[in-house]
């Protein structure tokens, strides 16, 4: 049963050694330098501002929750969207109440302003 | 004991689960924990493919790497003294946790082995279309669970965002 | 089917060990997600190994992934007002319950 997932366990194989190539090529090729510059923190070429030890603002933890919420109503629409030909309406009207009860959530989050970012 | 449906696979997997898992609860550092909980609950996913359980492993990646784990990593990000080393993160019953813990294992162990007449069947009979399957099995069987679900989550949603508003006064 | 089970047990007494153990909130939060991933296991072996037919375990097993992580939200927006109140998140902080 499992041989159809070889490939994806062949990938993992491969992540993994290909991040461990990455490093251990960098370290026995590089140049060491401790200098000042060295030890910034690294934001993509820009220099940083602030410290890093700051805590985040509480916006991405919002925005996280609702991310996680959906995520759980998307993994019930994959089984749903096999079925639903032979369903038929039944399934679809299921669905739509399962859908109409989250976007009563949708809704609140909307009018508490979660999603305002200023 | 070492012929175990789905054979080295099975015990690659184990080990790697049972060290990450108890990478989260030893390590020093919360955000480490998180890490090594990615680690665990990826491998628990690869377990659920051994066990013909690919709907199930595509929804524990989605849902507990995907997101649980994101809004673990927020959470330790937010409280961030947490990534100070000097604090000890178990208190002073770990000895004696450890003892118990481990007789527990031991112990459920013996019950599963010794203690328990299992009736496995000769042959798995799984139905061979997982996620058909469960789609059926929940748009009739399991039809008014699976609409509660939804409530449950506008439920957590509105309670979670109501007491993480950002106070303005 | 025991190797499978038995790794259950273990993966569950790792996350008793954590919660019991852990000093801060977070941490105890992901020990109870070692421990619904052990019964989690437990559903699917028996699923695969016991039941005649029909997928109900797993069924079962999805139910407790989206439970555990509705938990997971709830728990952590305590954790969060437990942070901003107590300056803090470790349990032995907040012990305005105990006298």
């Amino acid at each position: 049963m499992f041989e159809t997932f070889y490939p994806i366990l062949f990938l993992v194989l491969f992540a993994t050694f290909l991040a461990f190539m990455l490093v251990a090529f960098s370290i026995i090729l590089g140049r060491r330098t401790s200098l000042g510059k060295k030890f910034q923190a690294y934001e993509c070429g820009i220099t940083p501002e602030g410290s890093t030890k700051d805590p985040v603002p509480i916006k991405f933890f919002q925005v996280a929750i609702l991310f996680l919420l959906f995520d759980i109503e998307v993994i019930f629409l994959y089984p749903w969207a096999i079925v639903s030909r032979q369903l038929g309406w039944f399934g679809f009207i299921e669905m739509l109440v399962f859908i109409v009860i989250l976007l009563v959530g949708y809704f609140y989050v909307l009018g508490r302003g979660a999603l305002k970012w200023d | 004991m070492l012929e175990v449906d789905g054979g080295i696979v099975f015990w690659i997997l184990s080990f790697v689960i049972l060290v990450s898992g108890f990478m989260v609860v030893s390590l020093k550092n919360v955000f480490h924990c998180a890490l090594a909980l990615v680690l665990c609950l990826f491998t628990v996913a690869g377990l659920y493919i051994l066990l013909d359980a690919e709907f199930l492993a595509a929804a524990q990646v989605l849902i507990y790497v995907g997101s649980v784990a994101i809004l673990l990593i927020f959470e330790v990000m937010l409280t961030s003294k947490l990534a100070d080393k000097r604090i000890t993160q178990s208190n002073d019953q770990a000895l004696v946790g450890f003892f118990i813990c481990t007789l527990f294992a031991v112990a459920a162990y013996l019950l599963i082995k010794f203690n328990t007449i299992w009736y496995p069947l000769a042959k798995s009979a799984l139905p061979s279309d997982n996620i058909l399957t469960i789609g059926k099995y929940l748009m009739t069987e399991f039809m008014l669970p699976f609409e509660v679900v939804s409530i449950l989550l506008v439920a957590a949603l509105i309670g979670a965002i109501a007491l993480a508003r950002t106070e303005k006064s | 089917m025991i190797p499978y089970l038995a790794l259950a047990a273990i993966l569950f007494s790792i996350g008793l060990f954590g919660v019991m153990t852990r000093r801060n909130t977070i941490g105890i939060l992901m020990s109870l997600e070692l421990m619904f991933n052990a019964v989690n296991i437990n559903f699917v072996t028996f699923n695969k190994y016991v039941v005649s037919d029909g997928l109900v375990g797993q069924i079962f097993a999805i139910f407790i992934v989206v439970i555990a992580a509705a938990e997971a939200v709830v728990g952590l927006a305590i954790v969060l007002l437990i942070y901003r109140n107590w300056k803090g998140i470790d349990t032995d902080h907040f012990t305005v319950m105990k006298w």
